[in-house]
């Protein structure tokens, strides 16, 4: 068993570039105190968490314990399931992003997200890219944009000759850098990762990382995963949930710990986060 | 050695040979596949049956005449076999269905894939289908003492009694059903990933069902379109009903017209004695009504290989 205080030496933690005190980084959300219902079943319960600009945020845990369920509230995805309903607050950017005048379709332009499986439209690589821009009435040349979204997510030399081809004749893990392009197609603020390389294999996983790096140079990126290592490599921040049980048996998703990610893998607080991170539970 | 042959010996604990034959599943697959055959041996037998008086009937009958006389009587004398009339009111009353199955098909399937709440499509979608379980018997007398009147009192051309555009619309509108309840299958059956995607780059729900769902659900639609086609170009009551039995060769839509299937219906619930041509020229309008659909089939076919997007 590691040590207290080492529990994973081994690896490589990124932490903060940025300075600890992250209200005074005029963060890109502010959530308080938010629950998530889906129906009367509150999955998760009173999270409050401050997401930093142009940093990448890691939100992980065992499963059920809510993560996903708060990624989705980001950019109102959860909207389209029947039932589903947030409490307490997000702000983006001192806006409440579930406000009666907020339409979603204009969130989900400035908020993307990539998801655990890679979902390309069975279009050609180069319809995939211009769907985002196509129906957001971008203005520009398409073939620039195009190849500008592809080249940021580091897979225009791979694809630069074959645009017109359908995009599910590429690998898992160009199909998922393709997902990522033509989220960036649409030049968002913030980018969601759901797992994004849960379906990957470590080469491909390795690229995506590398990706986010750089891509955090320009956006703000939250990702969900359930790779401990993933986090404490590209992560500055770190957020652990964990469900728990309440009096009436019923399971809800905490936020645990939250904080700069060297110390939530060297010096984590909590007992259960350092179990988790430990390999004791979960 | 002994040891080694009873370790082969099925029935036998070390054995991993079946140890009794299994008769039930050999009887299963037999069954299954005498249900299959017989679907394959209707239409073989059809083709058969079919064939033989159409060979005889273009032996006494030229081929010439058939295909590009505009004249149809072959019940009169002299006997006039131009089967182009039928041929067009064939296509007429069918396009008419197409131009009104289609839109209204395909937009009551998006909304029920896309728009409608779970528990309204479980209202909707078995009302839908009671809509194709209804005779079209009843159809055609709703298109004879309904939809033609109203026609009639709200168009401001003259029709006939008995015309192509009442026949049309009603054959329209009994193969909605089949275009939405197929496109709706086929429609639900594109992954809600793909939706989410679209969703996640700011699409609104019109242009995700539009742009995304609907060509990924390509194939399957234009299979229910092909299908409701074929069953509108096969449809016999309602414009032998409706329609009226008089073989116009013209375009206009308020004449009465005949089309191939109500002209089989009508020369067939007469008298025509078997063996005469009267008989073989039931049949050769048939076959050609068959290979009409068969080739559209193969043609459509051919075009959504082409074109389709295939989602894994």
């Amino acid at each position: 068993m590691t040590e207290i205080g080492t529990p994973m030496a081994n690896v490589t933690v990124r932490g903060p570039e940025a300075p600890r005190n992250l209200e005074a980084l005029d963060p890109v959300f502010t959530v308080s105190d938010l629950s998530v219902f889906y129906g009367d079943y509150e999955a998760v319960r009173e999270v409050d968490m401050l997401i930093g600009n142009r940093e990448i945020t890691a939100m992980i845990g065992p499963s059920g314990c809510g993560k996903s369920t708060v990624l989705r509230c980001f950019n109102r995805m959860n909207d389209l399931i029947p039932g589903a309903r947030p409490a307490g607050k997000i702000l983006y950017h001192g806006e409440d992003l579930y406000g009666d005048h907020v339409d979603p379709i204009e969130v989900r332009r400035r908020i993307g997200m990539v998801f655990q499986k890679p979902n390309p439209f069975p279009k050609s690589i180069y319809d995939n890219i211009a769907y985002g821009p196509r129906v957001n009435g971008m203005k520009g040349k398409m073939d620039d944009l195009v190849e500008q979204a592809l080249t940021q997510a580091a897979l225009w030399d791979e694809v630069k000759d074959k645009l017109k081809q359908n995009a599910l004749s590429l690998s898992g893990g160009q199909q998922q850098r393709l997902c990522i392009a033509r989220a960036i197609a649409v030049k968002p603020e913030v980018i969601l990762m759901d797992e994004p390389c849960s379906a990957l294999d470590p080469i491909a996983t390795t690229k995506i990382e590398d990706l986010m790096q750089q891509l955090a140079r320009d956006y703000t990126i939250v990702i969900v995963t359930h790779n401990m290592q993933q986090a404490a490599r590209v992560s500055h921040r770190t957020a652990f949930f964990t469900a728990e049980v309440d009096d009436k048996g019923v399971r809800h998703g905490r936020l645990v710990e939250y904080d700069e990610t060297s110390r939530i893998f060297t010096n984590p607080t909590d007992k259960r986060t350092e179990d988790y991170i430990t390999g004791r539970f979960g | 050695m002994a040891g080694g042959d009873t370790a082969t010996v099925p029935g036998t604990p070390q054995s991993l040979a079946r140890s009794r034959p299994r008769y039930g599943e050999m009887a299963i697959k037999a069954i299954l596949l005498i249900a299959a055959l017989v679907s394959v041996a209707t239409t073989v037998g059809i083709v058969v049956s079919l064939l033989e008086p159409t060979i005889k009937f273009f032996g006494e009958v030229s081929a010439v005449e058939f295909f590009t006389s505009t004249d149809w009587g072959p019940l009169f004398e002299p006997p006039h076999y131009g089967v182009l009339p039928l041929v067009s009111a064939t296509l007429i009353t069918t396009g008419i269905a197409i131009v009104v199955a289609v839109p209204l098909g395909l937009a009551s399937a998006i909304y029920l894939s896309e728009y409608a709440k779970p528990r309204v499509r479980k209202f909707f979608k078995p009302v839908l289908e009671v809509l194709a379980g209804i005779p079209t018997v009843v159809f055609g007398f709703f298109a004879l003492s309904f939809v033609t009147p109203l026609l009639r009192s709200v168009l401001p051309f003259e029709i006939e009694i008995f015309n192509a555009l009442s026949a049309g619309l009603v054959v329209g509108f009994m193969i909605i059903p089949i275009v939405a309840s197929l496109s709706e299958d086929a429609m639900s059956a594109v992954p809600n990933s793909l939706r989410e995607g679209s969703f996640a780059l700011g699409a609104s729900r019109m242009i995700t069902s539009l742009r995304v769902v609907l060509p990924a659900a390509f194939s399957g639609i234009v299979a229910a379109v092909i299908l409701a086609i074929s069953r509108g170009a096969g449809e016999t009551m309602i414009v032998y009903i409706a329609g009226g039995g008089q073989p116009n060769f013209t375009l206009d839509l308020g004449q009465a017209m005949q089309t191939m299937a109500a002209f089989i219906a009508a020369a067939g619930s007469g008298d025509v004695p078997v063996g005469t041509v009267d008989y073989d020229t039931i049949f050769a309008v048939g076959a050609l009504l068959f290979v009409m659909t068969f080739v559209m089939n193969f043609v459509s076919a051919r075009l959504v290989r082409k074109y389709r997007e295939v989602y894994e």
